[in-house]
């Protein structure tokens, strides 16, 4: 095996090492915690990209599989990586590093062990993208949701620590059947690898494939909940609001990791290979798809702090996603996976920047400043003592950022938001031309993605007037040079995607072919051969 | 002993969820536990039950699902039972800390009318 068949297991590793080196330091060293845990996290994009090059330039589109014991893979335990996964390891990299980089200006000193937690969360997002059987997509989860119970107290308070007690409860919850369903799973088929289980299934008996397609339901409930689908994500808008800024912006990808195993797991185990299993839940992830945008949708409107906007749209982003999902046309795969990136980038952005807005409200003109002032002197002090010059025509930078998250969210043309709506409707449109009309539903959704983005943008509008054209005083928020950075470079990552959604747009079509073709990935992970070993090495 | 395992399954997980949905963080916790039990039970029973077969091969005799056991499964609740327990003890820090804010164990921080 040559060194960049060993890149596979690096996304797991390095935070791993990271994570556990950050321990012994000691909590005053911050500055220092911070700098190894960016060079990690700066390491693990790299390492990103070089997985998505080479997964782009596998041989017959092939999956690069890693086994971890060098056994084979029935009863081995193995890594897969195809440009699917690729991709979402470089997506949730790049977004770590924003919302590092941000957090190292004051917020990782609101509590300890922050950079650690970080890693730590990482190392659980990473192995999830990566894992190729169930139960280790379990330990995974379990790794992710126990570094973000941590996160999510991060800074402490009231108001964190009960948003953090229903966010743990919930996902305890369904962690539970997260075990019933991958228990029912191998009761039913004897096996958990995700390739064997994909083989499987077309020849199970009546009664197992009862039993399979109840574990799948109720393993598909755990991933729900993660993904915030309604009626499962009452608890996504308090908790994601009352965490610290880079902490939310983070969170924004952990929807999309529940996102993610639902298409993997769709398209795997239920596709067209599935026999009389073929498309199963499909209908549940359309409609649920849809309630959760409308939802959402109207949750953006009824809603009046910056956070809780960005909660409820987050709710909209993932909503859109499962009822792609849940249509069953390939051709809309491309445009699907083109608004995971540019939303979640964008969302990341907006988590960010809404704390740097909300510096200047909370100073200035609102009737609350009144009250805000009389204790939030002596903190406002603090403030500039520690931060450095300002960064002049700060509110002109941040008013730039605004429009372009909002254009980014609302879907408006030229940014990357409106390439990826107008994929997703030209995939369903020109996927259908030959057979059949469009159906109802089918417009339904048209309908529902078209009005969410005008609903973010009335929302949007609203905010933004009320911050930065209705504030009597002019008061410029203090904004260091390391917090606008990130939220910059994400705004330019999305510029960056739009420039080049041509070559985008391929990179993806070719991803949805390969999870097309189940059978790729199937034999891709049946296929490899332990390494043999030479003598010593 | 399917009776008793299903029974007893059931027992913890109805009372789990009943305790899960009521108002007090400490019942909460006691839920939760308990489903936790339900669950890791019913991740046993997924391996079949059989009496007095070893799950582990001993030296130089094959085995065979005639002499023994699935052995996956309790590998996996041994897993389960740890992420488990690890959670709970976790869910109890947040609990005091929560009672510490808020002066008293309600799930919302404060009495419900």
């Amino acid at each position: 095996m040559n060194w960049v068949g060993h890149l596979i297991i690096l996304p797991i590793l390095l935070p791993f090492v990271t994570a556990a080196a950050l321990i012994p330091l000691d909590e005053r060293r911050r500055s220092l915690k911070g700098a190894l845990s960016f060079g990690a996290t700066l390491l693990l994009l790299l390492t990103g990209g070089a997985l998505m090059i080479a997964s782009a330039h596998a041989q017959d589109n092939a999956s690069l599989v890693y086994q971890l014991g060098n056994w084979a893979a029935p009863y081995g335990i193995v890594l897969v990586v195809d440009r699917l996964s690729a991709m979402m390891i470089t997506l949730s990299t790049l977004m770590a590093l924003c919302a590092q980089m941000f957090s190292m200006a004051r917020w990782h000193k609101a509590g300890p062990h922050f950079h650690t937690l970080f890693q730590f969360m990482l190392v659980g997002i990473n192995g999830a993208f990566l894992t190729g059987d169930l139960f280790n997509l379990f330990v995974f989860f379990e790794i992710m949701l126990a570094a973000s119970y941590g996160l999510m107290l991060h800074g402490s308070g009231p108001v964190r620590v009960k948003a953090g007690l229903h966010y743990i409860a919930i996902n305890l919850a369904a962690s539970s059947l997260f075990l019933i369903g991958v228990s029912l799973i191998y009761g039913s088929t004897g096996t958990l690898n995700m390739a064997d289980l994909a083989l499987r299934i077309p020849d199970l008996s009546a009664e197992n494939r009862m039993l399979l397609e109840a574990g799948a339901a109720v393993l598909g409930i755990a991933f729900l909940v993660k993904a915030g689908m309604w009626p499962l994500g009452f608890w996504l808008p308090q908790a994601y609001s009352a965490a610290t800024p880079p902490v939310a912006a983070m969170f924004a990808i952990l929807t999309k990791v529940g996102v993610y195993i639902l298409l993997r797991l769709s398209l795997l185990l239920f596709g067209s290979g599935a026999g009389p299993s073929t498309g199963f839940g499909q209908g549940i992830l359309l409609y649920g798809g849809l309630l959760t945008v409308l939802f959402g949708t109207i949750g953006v409107m009824a809603s009046q702090a910056m956070g809780r906007l960005a909660s409820y749209y987050v709710l909209i982003s993932s909503g859109s996603l499962m009822a792609a999902i849940g249509l069953g046309i390939t051709g809309v795969i491309p445009g699907t996976l083109f608004y995971l990136i540019s939303s979640t980038l964008g969302i990341c952005a907006f988590f960010l920047l809404i704390e740097l807005v909300e510096r200047a409200r909370d100073a200035g003109a609102d009737v609350l400043a009144v009250t805000m002032e009389a204790y939030g002197d002596g903190d406002d002090e603090e403030v500039a003592k520690e931060v450095g010059a300002a960064v002049p025509g700060t509110m002109a930078v941040l008013g730039a950022c605004f429009v372009a998250c909002t254009m980014l969210m609302a879907g408006l043309p030229p940014l990357s938001g409106f390439v990826a709506k107008f994929a997703i409707l030209h995939g369903l449109f020109s996927g259908l031309a030959e057979n059949s009309a469009v159906t109802g539903a089918q417009w339904i959704f048209v309908a529902l993605l078209i009005v969410s983005g005008l609903a973010a943008l009335i929302a949007l509008n609203r905010v933004g007037i009320r911050t930065f054209w209705n504030s009597i005083e002019g008061t410029v928020p203090r904004v260091r040079l390391i917090e606008i950075t990130p939220v910059l470079a994400l705004l330019a990552a999305c510029g960056f995607l739009t420039l080049q959604s041509g070559p985008a747009l391929r990179y993806l079509q070719d991803t949805a072919t390969a999870l097309s073709q189940p059978q790729i990935y199937i034999g891709s992970v049946r296929d490899a051969v332990p390494v043999v070993s030479h003598g010593g090495s | 002993m399917e009776l008793v395992l299903s029974v007893g399954i059931g027992v913890f997980a109805g009372s789990g969820i009943w305790l899960l949905f009521r108002p007090r963080t400490y019942q909460v916790v006691v839920g939760l536990a308990l489903l936790s039990y339900a669950v890791n039970l019913f991740i046993f029973g997924m391996g079949r039950l059989r009496l007095n077969a070893p799950p582990v091969l001993e030296k130089g005799v094959a085995g065979g699902f005639l002499t023994h056991t699935d052995p996956l499964p309790q590998a996996l609740v041994l897993t389960a039972i740890v992420i488990g327990f690890a959670m709970t003890a976790l869910f109890l820090v947040v609990l005091l800390a929560s009672r510490g804010f808020t002066g008293n164990d309600h799930v919302d921080g404060r009495e419900g009318r």
